[in-house]
């Protein structure tokens, strides 16, 4: 499966990407594989999408909770909460 | 239940400043350029930078934006305020980008028959803005920058709703 991964914000400074094609492993299905599998990268990555660290995700730019599917082709994207206003 | 057919939506995300003025009467305007005389109640939220942030001079905030999924949300957020109340239009204006203390961030502005609806609308519109549309700001102040962190009293705003 090949997703469109997007970072915003902190999360994009701290890993240093922003834009990127990404082919997962069979097994990712859903937000929090996703997650897991770019938190297994290790380095920045890990420490950017800690457990710990409150991040919020989103699915072809709809917000998404943890459990929610994704497909091949799905744009998925990891930030902050947001701040706006 | 109404409906966001008759509520005339308008979602601009821009590096511009905008002008108050210019933005309310637009609002209040038909397709046709004609006033809405149907209108009884025009009500506005403007979001400016303030000069302190806990306890830092602030020199610069910059604005950054998910496009697409920005404009989208606040959409979403409008069509939610058109079913709870009877509104002819509304407008958010977003600006992104570097901005200094002072400058105007936000624009909410709604119309409808009566005030209730019209303040209420407004309030709704800016309360889930602020915890669901997707922007976040950076600011720069003597000692260097910071991302600014998420308040719960923002999330714990929506609970009235």
């Amino acid at each position: 499966m090949r997703i469109r991964l997007r970072l915003f914000a902190a999360l994009r400074e701290q890993i240093g990407a922003e834009d990127q094609w990404l082919d997962l492993p069979d097994g990712v299905a859903n937000l929090s594989d996703v997650r897991a599998f770019l938190r297994a990268q290790g380095g920045a990555w890990a420490e950017a999408l800690d457990p710990k660290r409150a991040v919020r995700g989103a699915v072809n730019q709809r917000m998404a909770q943890d459990s929610d599917p994704v497909a091949d082709g799905d744009e998925i994207a990891f930030f902050p909460p947001v701040t706006g206003g | 239940m109404h409906s966001s057919d008759s509520c005339a939506i308008t979602v601009r995300i821009q590096q511009e400043a905008f002008d108050l003025g210019a933005e309310t009467r637009l609002l209040r305007a038909m397709p046709s350029g004609e006033i809405d005389r149907r209108v009884g109640a025009v009500a506005s939220f403007v979001g400016t930078v303030r000069d302190m942030n806990e306890g830092d001079a602030i020199t610069t905030l910059t604005l950054e934006h998910y496009p697409g999924m920005t404009e989208a949300s606040i959409r979403d957020i409008i069509v939610q305020a058109t079913q709870r109340w009877p509104l002819f239009a509304a407008t958010v204006i977003h600006r992104i980008g570097p901005m200094r203390p002072a400058d105007e961030i936000v624009w909410v502005g709604v119309t409808s028959a009566h005030r209730e609806a019209a303040l209420s609308a407004c309030a709704f519109i800016m309360d889930f803005l602020k915890s669901r549309a997707p922007f976040w700001k950076k600011e720069v102040h003597a000692q260097g920058e910071r991302w600014v962190a998420a308040r719960d009293s923002d999330e714990e705003a929506l609970k009235r709703w």
